[in-house]
């Protein structure tokens, strides 16, 4: 706790943004081995993952592009500050008679919370139960949250690509993007740097495991922490240090934004597929009872479907994301190239 | 309803979400200019229907509850429709599909063409966000389309980047603030799952006796009401706002300005009177003593403001987050009246504002500019769209015959009601902002009609396609200001209910 609020005013009063980033990353490892701490695997491992995997390295992508100093010093500025502080008071205040932490007979643990704990290995059948309330009992929710990083994919493509086609008209010329690729070793992104031997190495070594590892996240996901969410992150991952050591060109050969587009679509309508299915065999929306003839193997299809379809939309939105941040990099960087020639 | 039942017509609570939801991601693969816009239209218009055929079910069999997943609620979430519900989903659906049917030669002109699939895709997901809001029966769930949609609309507004470089400005403005919003509303869901352990609503609202005197519970409402209203733009925390009608493509603008903030109206409603019940909510937390205020110093400011606008887009903003303090004064005068009065309104404005917008849309499509210094003799230029826009602005001034009128009327009915010096000088208050409204019309007006063309100028209207949708919200709007059976008769009935449920 104290390393967090340490690490977390120093990412306040810390002036290079790239440093800045680091302790980011770093105060959500904290946060990762807080929730372990409270016994919230799934959440941990989320929020590695994410917190310190993904956006760490969309940080990167930025700084790459709008430089890592801050360029004034910042004004005080009060408002801002008046707002955090009452709503921290706010909350404090609620603290007081709030229920004690951990307390069995908290409204928590006795009003939903038992049959989640008692009747899911019996209605649903799947050791984690973590994964048994977000995929099944409240599927629809997770359905949700995957049309939000769905939402936030398209966001994405519809605002930087615009912009990408418009930069383009702007010079009437059409930038190739692999154009000076080896000349451009130590630019803006540092992407496709052809000369260090190392990372190269490490790199073919680690991302086959990684892909390994994220397909075990991905189907043990009902008997161990883990699931579709966690398991794009990390595909993602990989393939975001692909492009990061290698370029990005080669891992567009890999996925193209065009299969990305393709496979965020497909998620959703995978997950959503699912319920469609359920309701013709007469059955709600996402009740995976009907789907085999025996309700427990059911679920545990539907489970396995759904998370799918989580994994393939996020694992292609991060990529999306990634691709449109370091594309419009190159993009700078090509073009300041033109302009030295 | 029994869930064994096979007939489609069970599913529908379901379908009027996933319909758009699903559609989505089909038309962020499709190319083309015709294509991506007829599947949205008629996934919107089959929403339109499911939500009619729904809102019709409930008056006459009450309301209708659907578990996702086959599990029964709390365990598991649930869509309920109501009559509230009802009428909102049939309101935006409505509305969706009528400035779809606008959208076709609009949009191709305001956004690039290789964009077009995913730009719908956006207004998809934007749909299902504000119709799962408004059928789920679920707390947390409300947060998940909440993002949904918020999460679209940044991406929506900031299309209409290819006019005016600011809308991206803007769009990053909406989701700074709109984000703080939805964290708010958050916060306020955690603290009450703490102290409930449930997120259903109806369950809340069963357990909320219970609890309601404990601080966290006041923290919880503290935080979900300001959380939905800077999401709804109730002033002072509607700086949002303005920016983002005013650079957003103009069908977006008319489609948010219609419904967006309408959907966090009607959370509020639930919150207030369905979760809270009036007793807590009123004398509890005496929520009429802080959102009053801002409601009136809302409608005033707003309309003064309004006035000294020069683009016309941005002067219908300031317009909306006036007629947003209308809706909100309803609202905290706490009385069924005044319950009845902001349903209407939130029916009536969001008609008005949406043909207004379109009107604005035709001259936008015509001259390729908002300000109003480009629009100088647009009414014998353009003289079918600006007789239209008149006939809105009509309404939104509150004249007789007009939708306006009947909402204003019943609000008037209300601050009576309440009585007192209070409720007289609200009145007063309500004719001074209609008068305001009068004159930041009549700029348009002025602008419109008594200003020479410029030169070089021909007269040349808009196309009949996008004619036909302004003119249909226009005349709507005249039908619900004279034949009010529909949209009074609901939200009487609709108020009455959630008077009574408390």
């Amino acid at each position: 706790m104290l390393l967090l609020i340490a690490g977390t005013m120093s990412v306040l009063f810390v002036r290079n943004l790239f440093v800045a980033t680091m302790l980011l990353g770093i105060v959500s490892f904290i946060m990762a081995l807080i929730f372990i701490s409270l016994d919230a695997v799934d959440v941990a491992f989320t929020e590695a993952a994410v917190g310190a995997g993904i956006s760490t390295v969309l940080y990167i992508g930025t700084l790459a592009l709008v430089g890592s100093q801050e360029k004034d010093q910042p004004k005080f500025a009060a408002g801002p500050l008046v707002i955090c502080l009452a709503v921290g008071a706010v909350l404090y205040y609620a603290t007081y008679e709030m229920p004690r932490f951990g307390e069995a007979n908290n409204p928590v643990h006795t009003h939903v919370a038992p049959r989640y704990i008692n009747d899911s290995p019996t209605e649903i059948g799947v050791p984690n139960m973590v994964t048994s309330v977000l995929a099944s009992y409240r599927g629809y929710d997770t359905f949700g949250e995957t049309t939000v990083i769905f939402a936030a994919g398209i966001g994405v493509l519809l605002i930087l690509r615009q912009r990408r086609r418009r930069k383009n008209e702007d010079d009437e010329t059409d930038v190739p993007l692999d154009e000076g690729k080896t000349g451009r070793s130590g630019s803006l992104t540092g992407l496709g740097s052809q000369h260090d031997l190392i990372p190269h190495v490490i790199a073919k070594l680690l991302i086959p495991f990684i892909f390994v590892f994220a397909l075990y996240v991905q189907f043990h996901g009902d008997y161990g922490p883990g699931g579709g969410f966690q398991a794009g992150v990390i595909f993602a991952a990989g393939i975001i240090l692909y492009a990061l050591v290698f370029s990005l060109d080669y891992a567009r050969s890999v996925v193209s934004e065009r299969a990305i587009l393709f496979l965020i679509s497909a998620g959703v309508l995978l997950y959503g597929g699912v319920g469609v299915v359920s309701m013709m065999l007469g059955g709600n929306f996402l009740d995976y009872n009907v789907l085999a003839s025996d309700p427990v193997a059911g679920q545990h299809l539907g489970i396995l479907l759904v998370e799918l379809g989580v994994g393939i939309t996020v694992t292609a939105a991060m990529l999306a994301i990634f691709y449109a941040f370091v594309g419009r990099a190159d993009l700078i960087a090509a073009k300041a190239e033109q302009e030295e020639n | 309803m029994a869930p064994d039942m096979l007939s489609l017509s069970s599913q529908f609570p379901i379908l009027v979400a996933i319909a758009p939801l699903l559609t989505a991601p089909i038309c962020a693969l499709l190319r083309g200019k015709t294509a991506p816009w007829a599947v949205t239209t008629i996934a919107s218009a089959y929403a339109f229907y499911i939500s009619l055929q729904l809102l019709l079910t409930v008056a006459s069999f009450g309301p209708i509850s659907y578990e996702l997943g086959g599990w029964a609620p709390p365990w598991g979430i649930e869509y309920v429709v109501d009559l509230l519900s009802g009428f909102m989903l049939v309101l935006i659906s409505g509305v969706s599909t009528g400035v779809l049917l606008f959208a076709r030669e609009s949009v191709t002109k305001e956004v690039p063409t290789s964009q077009l699939g995913l730009f719908f895709a956006a207004y998809l997901l934007a749909l299902t966000g504000m119709l799962g809001i408004c059928i789920t029966g679920d707390a947390f769930n409300v947060f998940v389309f909440l993002e949904i949609m918020s999460l679209s609309s940044y991406a929506l507004i900031a299309m209409g980047e290819r006019t005016d470089r600011r809308a991206l400005t803007a769009a990053f403005q909406y989701l700074i603030i709109g984000t703080v919003g939805a964290t708010f509303y958050l916060i306020g869901v955690g603290l009450i799952y703490m102290m409930t352990g449930t997120l259903n609503i109806a369950d809340i609202a069963a357990r909320f006796p219970e609890i309601e005197g404990t601080r966290p519970i006041l923290a919880a409402a503290g935080f979900i009401v300001i959380g939905l209203a800077i999401k709804l733009a109730l002033f002072p925390f509607h700086i949002w706002l303005p920016n983002g009608y005013t650079y957003a493509p103009s069908i977006i603008t008319a489609f948010f300005a219609g419904t967006a903030t309408k959907v966090s109206v009607y959370l509020l409603i639930r919150y207030i009177f369905t979760v809270f019940g009036v007793n807590y909510s009123f004398q509890g937390l005496e929520l009429m003593d802080i959102l009053l205020p801002f409601a009136v110093l809302g409608f005033l400011t707003m309309s003064a403001v309004a006035i000294y606008q020069t683009n016309i887009k941005r002067l219908l903003a300031y317009s909306s987050v006036a007629q947003l303090g209308y809706i909100i004064l309803g609202i905290a005068l706490a009385n069924e009246t005044g319950l009845t009065a902001s349903i209407v309104h939130i029916f009536n404005h969001a008609i008005v504002k949406t043909g207004l917008f379109l009107s604005v849309g035709c001259m936008f499509f015509v001259v390729g500019s908002t300000y109003l210094k480009d629009l100088e003799g647009i009414g014998r230029r353009m003289p079918i769209t600006t007789f239209g826009f008149v006939l809105g602005g009509l309404g939104l001034i509150g004249v007789p015959l007009t939708p306006g009128f009947i909402s204003k009327w019943y609000l008037v009915v209300a601050a009576l009601e309440k009585g007192s010096v209070i409720g007289y000088g609200l009145v007063a208050l309500l004719m001074v902002s209609s008068l305001l409204a009068v004159i930041y019309i009549w700029r348009v007006v002025e602008v419109a009609y008594f200003r020479d063309m410029p030169e070089g100028t021909v007269k040349e209207e808009a196309p009949i396609s996008l004619l036909v949708p302004t003119w249909l919200f226009i005349l709507g709007s005249f039908y619900f200001g004279i034949e009010t059976s529909f949209n009074v008769g609901i939200a009487k009935a609709a108020a009455a209910f959630l008077m009574g449920g408390a």
